[in-house]
């Protein structure tokens, strides 16, 4: 299945792959609206960690695991495989335990604190590829083949 | 192929899902005494809270069973298991043969003797979805209640409790709640939340008789010899594996099923998973039960490849915890408490007052265990460490920080993690370093 890599040495530490994520998954789809205007602004989906100032840089998200921890760890069923190999949270069945978050080896499932619901990046199902990867101005995601690792 | 899998739980989801996908054709039949659907058993508290309905106890759509042509039999016991003519026999007298058996019957709740206990009504239990409703049933009349024991379930079926406005102590033996996962300062600070909110903790005491007139309670009397009046116990002192039914067959137990590498019994063909094992420890090989939720999947899901022919070993259980009172988040896993801290280099962080806390827990310069509370995100990083037995040297000094990430590690792992095989051209497609 395609999943999103990392170049690091392309990672500028800009962020605009969590800005593309958190206008991706709001209601109005739009940035502007999505940071002012609504209630209930999403968090982002892709983690941009920065050492030293910025100076090195890395934007990590969820890998679509063949065998998912979250998923083995995940104590409602809220998590779930789909046909496609896509591991996807469902929000309402979600009860914020966090135990994906301590299960998944990759750091990449967010806590939602305010609705005390978990997040994790869904693959964007309504686009053809990832928000994140699109609005990474220097190309250091990519969405392709590969294994989970 | 004839699958039976006694067990109707998460340990047996791991194996439906790992036979299904090896073999399409064989016969699963699952056979649980309980009369739902599999179910968040974890969740049992927030029904009684009421933070969930009954729809959200369902762990998977009921399509599930028939998705996976799974013979479904609830309410339904099984008696014993006759290995030489390969059958199980159910309480209702019918006998299912079977050429490969998965026993994933999980835990029962452990009840001690407690003088004066015999003859009254509500004491309960509380580890099934049935518990739950029960207790919840008797709410309106419950004007106090004791939960024996501060593990997890105690606590859980305090919080339940709590959240239903009822008056709850909990009496604990050990000098702290969550003995087994946690240290001093995170049972510490997990107690102060509770107490902050109306549930009393009691350590280092326990209740050596229950009052009371006829099947009525009137209260509790413990070692200390204080007294607490109430109405309601309920006994969380811990599970215990669920394996009185194999009793006069050939398969060993011991404190729990004992299983090799691919869940496999001492008996060819039988198989267990999940909460009734003795598997092996992650770090030490030993043999114990681990009663955790994800331990109950990984174990169901090797058992299951294993029945349908491919060989998938266990690393070995790794104890984890995630659970949060009263907005406090914790997350426990591995060596917490080294008996021996003179083996092991441990380093803390606290701000007891806002309820922070960290520890982790080198050896040889490998994390073996860490405790977070409040800040808990991207734990799961830690248990991979653990897991993959990474060197910590050249990052140790940064794994308190509140920011640790991927960067503290090295570039090695962060490629090998998440960076394309080869070198990415501007087009996106992957170009072989040459020679490829
Ligand atoms: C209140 C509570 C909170 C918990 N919270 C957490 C948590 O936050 N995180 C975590 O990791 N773990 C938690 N656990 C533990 C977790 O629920 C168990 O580790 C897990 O359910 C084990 O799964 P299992 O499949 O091995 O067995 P179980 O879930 O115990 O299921 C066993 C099934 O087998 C059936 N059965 C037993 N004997 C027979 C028989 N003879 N014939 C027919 N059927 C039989 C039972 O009825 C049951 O349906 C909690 C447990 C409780 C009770
Ligand atoms: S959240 Fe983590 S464990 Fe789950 S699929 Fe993604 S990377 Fe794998
Ligand atoms: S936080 Fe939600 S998704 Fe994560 S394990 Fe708990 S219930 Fe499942």
């Amino acid at each position: 299945m395609k999943r999103i890599y990392t170049i690091e040495d392309a990672c500028i530490g800009c962020h605009l792959c969590e800005v593309g994520c958190i206008t991706e998954h709001s209601l109005s789809k739009d940035p502007v609206k999505a940071f002012l205007h609504e209630p209930e602004r999403p968090i982002s989906r892709c983690t941009v960690e920065e050492l030293h100032g910025g100076i090195i840089s890395l934007s990590t998200t969820c890998r679509h695991c063949d065998e998912p921890d979250c998923l083995r760890a995940c104590i409602s069923g809220a998590i779930q495989k789909n046909a496609e190999g896509i591991v996807r949270i469902d929000t309402e069945q979600c009860v914020g335990c966090w135990s994906c978050v301590m299960a998944c080896p990759y750091g990449a499932i967010q806590r939602n604190l305010k609705k005390k619901k978990a997040n994790k990046c869904d693959l964007c199902p309504d686009r053809q590829s990832p928000a994140c990867v699109d609005a990474c101005p220097n190309r250091a995601l990519v969405y392709r083949e590969g294994s989970q690792k | 192929m004839n699958y039976v899998i006694v067990g109707n739980s998460v340990a047996a989801v791991g194996a439906i899902r790992a036979i299904r996908e090896r073999d399409q054709q064989g016969n699963i039949t699952v056979i649980s005494r309980e009369r739902h659907n599999v179910y968040g058993r974890p969740l049992i508290s927030y029904l009684l809270g009421g933070l969930i309905n009954e729809k959200r106890m369902a762990y998977l759509p009921n399509e599930f069973y028939l998705q996976n042509r799974i013979n479904l039999l609830l309410e339904s016991e099984v008696v014993a298991v006759d290995t030489a003519a390969k059958k199980i026999k159910l309480a209702a007298g019918d006998a299912i043969p079977y050429d490969k058996l998965l026993l994933a019957t999980g835990g029962d709740p452990f009840i001690p003797p407690i003088e004066g206990m015999s003859d009254k009504d509500r004491i309960f239990t509380f580890t099934t979805w049935e518990d739950a409703a029960k207790l919840k049933g008797i709410a309106p009349d419950i004007s106090r209640a004791v939960v024996i024991g501060g593990g997890l379930i105690g606590l859980k079926a305090a919080e339940g409790l709590n959240l239903l406005d009822k008056p709850v102590s909990v009496v604990e033996l050990a000098d702290r709640v969550l003995s087994s996962a946690f240290d001093r300062p995170a049972g510490k600070i997990v107690a102060r939340k509770m107490k902050a909110n109306g549930i009393d903790v009691i350590t280092e005491d326990t209740i050596v008789r229950i009052e009371g007139d006829g099947a009525d309670i009137s209260g509790v009397t413990l070692k200390s010899g204080d007294f607490i009046p109430c109405d309601t116990v309920v006994v969380a002192i811990g599970v215990r594996p669920a394996a009185a039914f194999l009793k006069g067959s050939d398969i060993e137990v011991n404190r729990g099923i004992v299983v090799d590498a691919t869940m496999q019994t001492s008996k060819k063909d039988v198989y267990a998973a999940g909460d009734v094992t003795e598997a092996a420890d992650f770090f030490s090989g030993q043999k114990n039960p681990m009663p955790i939720w994800p331990d109950a999947y990984i174990q169901g899901d090797i058992a299951g490849a294993a029945m349908a022919g491919e060989k998938k070993e266990y690393v070995g259980g790794l104890a984890m915890n995630s659970i949060e009172f009263f907005k406090v988040s914790t997350i426990s896993m591995g060596v917490t408490n080294p008996k021996e801290p003179t083996e092991y280099e441990i380093h803390t962080y606290q701000d007891i007052q806002n309820y922070q806390y960290r520890k982790v827990v080198l050896q040889n310069n490998r994390l073996v265990g860490a405790v977070l509370v409040g800040n808990v995100d991207r734990a799961g990083i830690f248990s991979g460490l653990i897991r993959e037995k990474i060197d910590v040297t050249p990052f140790r000094e940064s794994l308190l920080t509140p920011d640790f990430g991927f960067l503290n590690l090295s570039r090695d792992i962060r490629d090998r993690l998440f960076a394309p095989q080869g070198k990415v051209t501007d087009n996106g497609h992957t170009e072989r370093a040459a020679g490829h």
